[in-house]
């Protein structure tokens, strides 16, 4: 058995270099096709009835005008008279037709009729909701004592409304039958794992069913479900015996396909003299829908000694919540170091300074942390330029001009370790190289790093590398979620080439009198370690290997250290607020991350670029307004949910980590971790240039003048602190 | 986020605004989705269809007349027309999808707010999602497919490719045909020209980085460090 491991720094040809994406060109040419843009012969379209109301009965359903129609070949009711019904744009029925005009017409068709039930939609009040429900309250050592007697104390309230995911590819599928076999083309993030959903839901054997993607136009967590959408798609098109293509349209994507769960809190902290925080309690409470909310880990990345956590889910009349990049870690993330600057304010410490004063309660992350502060330190100039908040007594009484300019900053971490994994590599006699792996590509690079891991272990260019993914026939691999898949798809794919050269060199090693072990493949050639006389083209090794293809197989978990778990990152934010307007510009955003072993480079800084403006976008704009009185989300298209655009994010500065310390890790994800802090650095900044704290997301202009003039109004407090609840 | 930048609604926000005025009173929107069925209900629709089919398009009262049925639509579509019969109220991108396989433009807010579906009209950036295909006849229309192929990449496609300015790239056909226009007009754009003529586009996964570098580095070729 090989011994599976990395290449070490210095041999590294292809890990960790700066590589273009291989799924590039295919997308600036708008050749790639997406699920969106397929067309089977005889395709018809689904579409789907939505009912307006949060929470109702079904009182009357005649489908019989829509049925008659020509060109509507199938439908099909989920809400039957009487059935009730909990969210807004929940489905009543689903139909297929020759034409998306003809199924608009049929849809309008339908006559429905709703008697309208109570409804209860703002987790915020959770004092108003009808039901909560309780997690049991986590307690280390004794907090009540540690706050009581410490020499800094703050109490603040801080909140983070709910998000939606918008993913720019609606959810959806293309669903085709030959006979009993279902092929689905979905736009998923869980390819390996569809085929059992569909299989159970549709009755028919699991093997029977494939799903493709070969792209999909983002996901960030929320498409790792078949959905009713996805079984209903395929019951469509296998009642009219034709494929169906069936695509959300843009409100119930906002509105049902896409939630962060909203997370609000109550926190109290305390440090020492010295700045060393002793003691901490919360109590959060939030929703994502019917289902609630998860609890945000409280305190975030700093385990002060004596804590207490407390977190009240409550439900309301919304669909449920989906896992969004990182879930609860961007919300316990900004309730944490949000209140860590204000208990800074308090101190009259530099925030920098506190984060640094208690990376002892942070872990194996701690030197992480150290080296990263000090990267970001000198990449914003922090030390330099960092000025105290204003005292609370000039907030309004600008001596220089109504623009004030502040600093802010916030730390993270993730796990990331890689999911379960397999991969086929498959050697030709002509040498060709194919590499098989059920996984998806969201854009991250998954396809880009699975051929460079592939060609960098074979010593081949990478061009010589074919990769397929996106197969549910291939060797199966976990969904992309939780920042899993570089690690997952790296591992099972160098353990894969591993020991494909393994065999190659047994069947080879004769030809060039050597040992096997003796062998290794690089510069596109076979031979013997150290002696370049002894080896021979790629191309006459995979010919010597047998008339037939060399097939070798890897698999994460397995032998061998190739991924690990736990990342930290360190980001810094400069704001300008013009404090007539409320208006919160992004000036500059540092993001300092540690990620193991980088594969490309490239698409790493990608990802955290892309993290950071997707961390901006949230942190200034994003929220669903869920309109009390209706139960319906009022901002259901680009007009009213704003998203950042290329002008609005600010100069970004990224530094990933490597050498010792961090590239001998093994490969670790990074979807997640980038997009955690944005918010909390933001809002921190913002403080900082106003001397009060904003303390709820998004930092919309109406917010921060509320918050101005709270303080202007309200008399000081000690030092500044004390959130504005 | 920036309300400057997109005030103009269904036209392209600081690009030029739509391709012809709509009548005023009318929302695009409610134009583009009602004109041609105005006063028919529902299940008179597919009758009316039918009975039109066979004079799709005539005159009356001086007036041509279109529809309600599929009628004859000519698009001059990459230095080619084509001919699509769709139904009046069928959108340019509906057509160019749906009719023509040109699944470049994507269709993503379908009511000229994300810039996904941009092609370029007359050389214009246009949303195709807020013209009907039988506004678009008889104009020039480009899409992202008459540019490069994934093996001979247009010079602009290349620097997106060189700067990583696409990831999930569901929007990077519609921010690749806005840069066009705008590289057609201004060979070496600023950064600011850049944010003005991407301002009608959005990305979720992030790119704007790379779009910056590549579309404000377009000028040099290659990578913009």
């Amino acid at each position: 058995m090989p011994e599976y491991a990395w290449p070490p720094a210095a041999e590294r040809r292809l890990l960790g270099k700066r590589i273009a994406r291989l799924d590039g060109p295919g997308k600036v040419t708008g050749t790639v096709k997406y699920t969106y843009d397929l067309q089977p012969e005889g395709m018809l379209h689904g579409r789907i009835l939505h009912c307006p109301h949060a929470h109702a009965r079904v009182r009357r359903l005649d489908v019989s005008r829509a049925e008659g129609m020509a060109g509507v070949r199938a439908l099909r009711v989920i809400h039957p008279e009487g059935s009730e019904i909990r969210w807004a744009m929940d489905e009543v029925l689903y139909l297929a037709a020759d034409s998306e005009q003809i199924a608009a017409d049929a849809l309008a068709a339908v006559v429905v009729e709703y008697e309208v039930l109570p409804h209860f939609v703002d987790a915020e009040d959770r004092d108003g909701a009808p039901e909560t429900r309780d997690d049991e309250e986590e307690v280390v050592g004794d907090p009540a004592a540690a706050l009581a007697g410490a020499a800094h104390r703050h109490v603040g309230e801080y909140g983070l409304p709910t998000v939606a995911h918008n993913c720019l590819e609606a959810h959806g599928q293309v669903c085709s039958w030959e006979g009993d076999e279902l092929t689905a083309w979905c736009s998923t993030q869980a390819v390996s794992a569809l085929p059992a959903q569909f299989a159970e839901r549709l009755g028919v054997p699991a093997a029977n069913v494939r799903v493709r993607t070969e792209v999909l136009g983002g996901g960030f967590g929320s498409k790792f479900s078949v959905d009713r959408w996805g079984i209903e798609c395929a019951e469509l098109a296998r009642a009219a015996g034709r494929p169906v293509k069936l695509m959300l349209e843009r409100e119930p994507e906002l509105t049902i396909a896409g939630d962060r769960p909203s997370a609000y809190a109550r926190v109290e902290l305390a440090a020492d003299a010295e700045g060393r925080l002793v003691g901490w309690s919360s109590e959060s409470w939030g929703s994502g829908g019917l289902a609630g909310s998860g609890s945000p880990p409280l305190p975030y990345v700093f385990a002060v000694p004596d804590r207490r956590h407390r977190h009240v889910s409550v439900p309301t009349h919304v669909a449920g919540s989906r896992a969004w990049r990182a879930p609860n870690h961007p919300q316990a993330c900004f309730i944490t170091l949000a209140a860590l600057e204000d208990l800074a304010a308090a101190a009259g410490l530099d925030p920098l300074e506190l984060v640094r004063r208690n990376l002892h309660l942070t872990g194996r992350l701690e030197r992480i942390y150290r080296d990263e502060l000090e990267i970001a330190d000198r990449l914003m100039g922090w030390s330099r330029r960092w000025r105290p908040r204003p005292a609370r007594r000039e907030v309004g009484r600008w001596a220089d001009g109504p623009r004030r300019r502040g600093l802010g900053l916030s730390v993270h971490t993730w796990g990331g370790r890689g999911h379960r994994s397999n991969c086929a590599l498959t050697l030709h006699p002509d040498g060709g190289v194919d590499v098989r792996i059920a996984t998806q590509d969201l854009g991250t690079g998954t396809r880009t790093a699975v051929a460079i891991v592939a060609a960098e272990t074979l010593g081949l260019p990478l061009a010589a590398v074919r990769v397929h993914l996106g197969d549910s026939r291939f060797p199966a691999s976990g969904a992309s979620g939780g920042s899993t898949t570089i690690g997952g798809v790296a591992s099972s794919t160098r353990r894969a080439a591993q020991n494909l050269l393994e065999d190659l060199f047994r069947r080879v090693a004769p030809q060039l009198e050597a040992g096997a072990d003796e062998l290794e493949a690089r510069d596109g050639r076979v031979g013997v370690a150290g002696d370049p006389d002894r080896s021979m083209p790629w191309k006459r090794a995979a010919a010597l290997a047998g008339p037939s293809p060399l097939v070798a197989t890897g698999a994460n978990p397995g032998p061998g250290e190739l991924t690990e778990s736990g990342v930290g990152g360190v980001q810094m934010a400069e704001v300008t607020v013009d404090t007539e307007t409320g208006v919160v510009r992004v000036e500059k955003m540092v993001a300092v991350q540690d990620c193991g072993l980088i594969v490309d480079l490239e698409t790493a800084e990608s990802q955290v670029y892309g993290g950071l403006i997707m961390g901006i976008s949230t942190a200034l704009a994003e929220e669903k307004v869920i309109d009390p009185v209706t139960g319906r989300m009022l901002n259901v298209d680009f007009e009213s949910y704003k998203l950042a655009g290329i002008a609005d994010v600010g100069e970004l500065v990224v530094h990933m980590m490597t050498g010792p310390g961090y590239d001998d890790r093994g490969a670790i994800g990074l979807g997640e971790p980038p997009v955690i802090s944005p918010g909390a650095a933001i809002s921190n900044a913002v403080a900082n240039a106003l001397g009060v704290r904003v303390p709820y997301l998004p930092l919309t202009p109406d917010r921060v003048l509320a918050a101005l003039e709270d303080a202007v109004r309200a008399p000081a407090t000690a030092g500044g602190s004390g959130g504005s609840a | 986020m920036d309300e400057g930048k997109r005030k103009d609604g269904g036209g392209r926000g600081g690009g030029p605004a739509g391709p012809e005025p709509v009548s005023p009173g009318l929302s695009r929107r409610s134009f583009l989705r009602g004109a041609a069925v105005a006063g028919l209900a529902a299940p008179e629709l597919a009758r009316a269809a039918e009975a039109a089919a066979g004079d799709p398009v005539r005159r009356e009262h001086g007036v041509e007349v279109l529809g309600p049925g599929p009628v004859p639509v000519r698009l001059d579509v990459n230095g080619r027309v084509r001919e699509v019969r769709v139904e009046p109220r069928v959108t340019l991108l509906d057509a160019l999808r749906d009719r023509l396989g040109l699944t470049g433009a994507k269709r993503v807010c379908d009511r000229g707010t994300c810039g996904a579906c941009t092609v370029l009209l007359e050389g214009r950036p246009v949303y195709a999602c807020s013209l009907l295909a039988v506004q678009a006849r008889g104009r020039r229309i480009e899409t992202v497919e008459s540019l490069g192929t994934p093996e001979r990449l247009h010079p602009l496609q290349a620097a997106f490719v060189a700067n990583d300015a696409q990831q999930c790239g569901f929007c990077t056909p519609g921010f690749v045909m806005a840069a066009k226009a705008l590289v057609d007009r201004v060979p070496d754009p600023s950064v600011e020209q850049v944010h003005e003529a991407l301002s009608g586009n959005f990305c979720r996964c992030g790119t704007y980085a790379g779009l910056r570098r590549a579309v404000a580095g377009a000028g040099q070729g290659g990578r913009d460090a």
